[in-house]
């Protein structure tokens, strides 16, 4: 008996050759323990080593294998040929960003964005070393911890349509992590952050589509994060207003 | 396609088509979402325009309300009114995933927080409908 295959047409694009994508198909044998990842790798192995794509931890952790599996955005490293077969599999490279070869995106964009929203902790006055860890209680913890899973994997930026469509939104990722950091007891960077995120192009641009938070595979719900930031800008603002003189 | 620059790699720019919001079951129910939003505007200046006419007088009023008695004006109604409905659901379900409710360390899950909403907006129709019989009758 013949070993069953399951049919990937994966998108190609070679820029020194080709003026637009094209798809070419490839036969890789069904084992049910394979993701699509895998799958990828068996081709570059045996059938055509010229095929490009990212990948690094093959565990969910790294962020680097995101592609569109059948038209949605996926870790490859998470997504098993058993949930399509015997169905064909459509891989393309994340959606919203500038193609550079086969599967692999420009992420340049991405990370100019990122560092706008300075993911880090800022504090007024860093206190000296021997004075110790800045401390946070459990409860301090949960205010941010779930966006802080972000594996800054972009599956968000290629579900969004408005990044899709306005280029300048700051996007997902970043606001979520912007959030994070705002949420952090151990954080003072809340003005710095204010005029990328509070502006049009950040959380304003959101219309509250929600898909980043289907198809984030931590579960960071990022769509959450930028509504809950759009409450939190409005009662400064409100504040600000009424009490001009007070401590805001 | 951009433009060849000696520094940087040439890279395939997507455009997205008009259609997108067709591709995707979410992206069309998030486009019905919006649109039903003009619904309920022109409703509400039908609404306040019906007010107007109650403020220039009965016959003013009852000739109004013949001109909604048209086929086109009932079905217009109709449509509204089940994307009002489906806004609100969707409504709802958006305010859950925004307001964080914490109990101790623990967030209220957002499932409660909908629930919550549902059956307040339940309740009050319910009131509502019946002080509509009650003034009907």
């Amino acid at each position: 008996m013949s070993e069953p295959t399951v049919t990937l047409h994966v998108t190609r694009y070679h820029p020194e050759h080709d003026n637009a994508p094209r798809r070419q198909s490839y036969s890789v044998p069904y084992r049910q323990d394979w993701v699509v990842l895998d799958a990828l790798n068996y081709i570059k192995d045996q059938i055509d080593g010229t095929l490009t794509f990212r990948w690094s931890c093959r565990m969910g952790v790294c962020g680097s294998c995101g592609m569109m599996v059948n038209g949605v955005p996926r870790l490859t490293c998470a997504a098993f040929l058993r949930d399509y077969y015997p169905h064909e599999i459509r891989v393309e490279p994340l959606t919203n960003f500038p193609i550079m070869r086969d599967l692999v995106i420009d992420m340049s964009d991405f990370m100019e964005k990122l560092r706008s929203v300075k993911p880090w902790i800022i504090r007024d006055e860093e206190k000296p070393l021997e004075a110790g860890e800045y401390l946070q209680t459990p409860a301090e913890l949960e205010q941010y911890k779930q966006f802080s899973m972000c594996i800054n994997c972009m599956l968000c930026y290629a579900a969004c349509p408005v990044y899709g469509l306005e280029p300048e939104f700051v996007g997902p990722a970043a606001i979520a992590l912007a959030q994070r950091y705002n949420l952090d007891s151990r954080d003072q960077g809340h003005k710095q952050r204010g005029p990328v995120i509070a502006s049009h192009e950040g959380i304003w641009d959101c219309t509250f589509i929600g898909e980043c938070s289907e198809v984030c595979p931590k579960d960071v719900d990022p769509a959450g994060a930028i509504q809950q930031a759009k409450v939190a800008t409005t009662n400064e603002w409100f504040k600000s207003l009424l009490l001009p003189w007070g401590k805001r | 396609m951009t433009a060849a620059r000696p520094d940087r790699p040439k890279v395939f720019q997507p455009k997205m088509p008009a259609t997108w919001w067709l591709k995707h079951p979410k992206y069309f129910l998030f486009m019905m979402r919006e649109l039903s939003s003009v619904f309920i505007a022109i409703f509400l200046v039908v609404f306040l325009i019906q007010i107007a006419q109650l403020l220039r007088g009965p016959a003013a009023y009852s000739a109004f309300v013949q001109k909604l008695r048209a086929p086109g004006w009932i079905i217009f109604h109709i449509v509204a009114f089940l994307f009002a409905l489906y806004h609100s659901v969707t409504w709802f379900e958006a305010a859950a995933k925004i307001v964080v409710i914490r109990r101790g360390e623990h967030r209220v899950p957002p499932q409660a927080v909908a629930g919550a909403g549902f059956s307040a907006w339940g309740v009050l129709s319910l009131v509502i409908l019946v002080l509509v019989l009650l003034l009907w009758s």
